[in-house]
């Protein structure tokens, strides 16, 4: 048996156990959704990132959208009559760190994907009071002129890899997302033809309303106007998602 | 523990540890009724536990006893769950208080047609004040809390000037579906001077005195497979509502602030400016976000605002 003053005397032994005390919390609360069955819904849909939203992701982050803007609507009414269907688990699982946020000064964004147009999110990002003057959200003008760098997009793709997202790089694992997600989604994923594809997917949509230039903007927009829209939600009975509670 | 009484009064514990000799340490205990508070929460705790979802077991955890919620499924088939939020919500939004009294006249409204809800003041009011908050959540951000819109982005929904129609029909159509409001860029097709020409017979068809030589150019243009313009705005300039194609023999403009420049060269400028670089302006499609009976209460509320067609 340890003595009480056996402890407050070796600080060595006291830093040990105090982590030990302070993690228990943790551990009860977090690494059982690791073997939880239900902890992830089963829907179809959701899909890692293409190369131009990840650099768009990667910008939502830089400029620190998520400690205004939120990514969790909760299964209550309020929210469910002004934001959706509430977020699932399912949704960001491809998501390293998740953007759930924790405050929201601005609505939430879990579900702004194909909300608002392109045309909107530009104006509105470069002066959000052009649409709506009571507005408190900082300009972001710079996104328009800053042309978008992508040449580390592998390399980037390669990082989210080693944390379990399957982008592919091997003949193998693209055939496993093949299977998984289908052709066009795969061929997305494929790491050797990422900037291939971002240039593709910026200039198709043209998401800035510049023509021939890929801009930050183009990334961002094209990452925002994704946001909720994967699961289909028409698909299933509501009922189905208690199932995993 | 050890404690002995200290020579203050008698008032103060120490917790007996004595270091170096003589430092030693008060012991001053926790107020009563914080004690009580804490092994308050304690028990509050351990019931919970028993009620509630709780404890990680295996692959799965425990589900509280005596509470579960029942709702209905999409198939009408009653079904009953453990505690949890989701099915809390799905209950509120089937049987909550608010709920129950807004679907009365929802079911209302949606069973209603156009015309009677235009003309029954009960089913008007209740669509203005609901129709409000979905417009303010869905519609405002670009067509602004009034509906005023945004000039060259967002058409203004407060006027009597409708793109794509101003009636009910056209309006849900709209609201349902989205649009896809689309010009030609005609910068490559035409030269600076001809771009000059057709932009002063648009004008002119609004009653503006343009150059006579320079407006008949134009129509050449305008009213021939040159340009093409008359597939879309019509011969007579009035626009066809199928493709969204502005009414250019009125004073109202959605693209530029033609109304407000202050001189004719100025206005030329940006309808020249327009033809040039023509349209590209999306309205999205609602059907997947709003129920029909939401948008049919938009359509309603929209079909108002402009005092509609």
């Amino acid at each position: 048996m340890i003595k009480h003053e056996s402890i407050e005397t070796n600080a060595g032994l006291l830093v040990v156990l105090t982590l030990i005390v302070v993690s228990i919390g943790g551990l009860v609360e977090i690494v059982p959704l690791f073997y939880i069955s239900d902890t992830v819904e089963e829907v179809e849909g959701v899909r890692p990132y293409t190369a131009l939203e990840l650099r768009g992701r990667d910008i939502y982050q830089r400029e620190g959208c998520y400690l205004c803007h939120s990514q969790m609507i909760r299964p209550f009414r309020d929210e469910w009559l002004r934001y959706g269907h509430y977020s699932l688990a399912a949704e960001s699982q491809y998501d390293h760190p998740f953007q759930w946020g924790s405050k929201r000064t601005g609505p939430d964004l879990a579900r702004v994907g194909n909300k608002y147009s392109n045309e909107w999110h530009v104006a509105h990002l470069v002066n959000p009071r052009s649409v709506v003057p009571q507005s408190i959200m900082p300009n972001y003008q710079w996104l328009l002129e800053n042309d978008l760098d992508y040449s580390d997009v592998q390399d980037r793709m390669r990082a989210l890899k080693v944390t379990g997202v399957p982008y592919s790089e091997t003949q193998q694992e693209y055939d496993s997302n093949v299977a998984e997600f289908g052709v066009d989604v795969a061929d997305q994923l494929d790491i050797l033809r990422a900037e291939e594809n971002l240039m593709q997917q910026a200039l198709a949509n043209n998401y800035d309303g510049q023509h021939g230039r890929i801009t930050e903007m183009d990334a961002l927009v094209a990452y925002l106007q994704m946001l909720g829209t994967m699961v289909d939600f028409s698909k299933y009975d509501e009922g189905y998602f208690t199932d995993f509670r | 523990m050890n404690q002995e009484k200290t020579k203050s009064g008698g008032a103060v514990q120490t917790t007996g540890h004595a270091w170096d000799g003589d430092i030693q340490e008060f012991n001053n205990p926790l107020p009563t009724w914080w004690l009580w508070s804490f092994y308050a929460t304690v028990v509050f705790a351990v019931v919970y536990w028993i009620f509630y979802p709780a404890w990680p077991v295996a692959d799965s955890f425990t589900k509280g006893v005596m509470n579960t919620i029942t709702f209905v499924d999409g198939e009408g088939n009653e079904k009953t769950t453990h505690w949890n939020t989701r099915s809390l919500l799905l209950k509120d939004l089937q049987e909550g208080k608010s709920a129950v009294l807004s679907r009365e006249y929802t079911d209302k409204v949606a069973a209603a047609s156009y015309s009677e809800i235009l003309g029954d003041a009960e089913m008007m009011a209740f669509t203005r004040s609901m129709a409000n908050g979905i417009f303010g959540d869905n519609c405002a951000p670009c067509h602004g809390t009034g509906g005023a819109g945004v000039m060259g982005l967002f058409p203004n929904l407060a006027d009597d000037d409708w793109l794509w129609g101003g009636s009910v029909d056209a309006i849900e159509t709209t609201i349902r579906d989205g649009r896809y409001g689309f010009m030609p860029a005609f910068r490559e097709t035409f030269d600076d001077a001809q771009l000059d020409d057709i932009a002063s017979y648009v004008l002119s068809l609004s009653g503006h005195k343009v150059d006579a030589a320079a407006s008949a150019r134009g129509r050449d243009i305008f009213q021939t497979d040159a340009g093409g313009c008359h597939y879309c705005h019509t011969s007579t300039g009035t626009g066809l509502k199928s493709q969204g194609a502005a009414n250019l023999t009125d004073s109202v403009w959605t693209i530029v602030a033609v109304e407000s420049a202050p001189d004719l060269a100025a206005k030329k400028a940006l309808v020249k400016g327009v033809i040039a670089n023509g349209v590209q302006r999306t309205m999205p499609h609602w059907s997947e976000r709003l129920s029909p009976a939401q948008i049919k209460l938009l359509t309603v509320y929209v079909h108002e605002l402009g005092g509609g067609q």
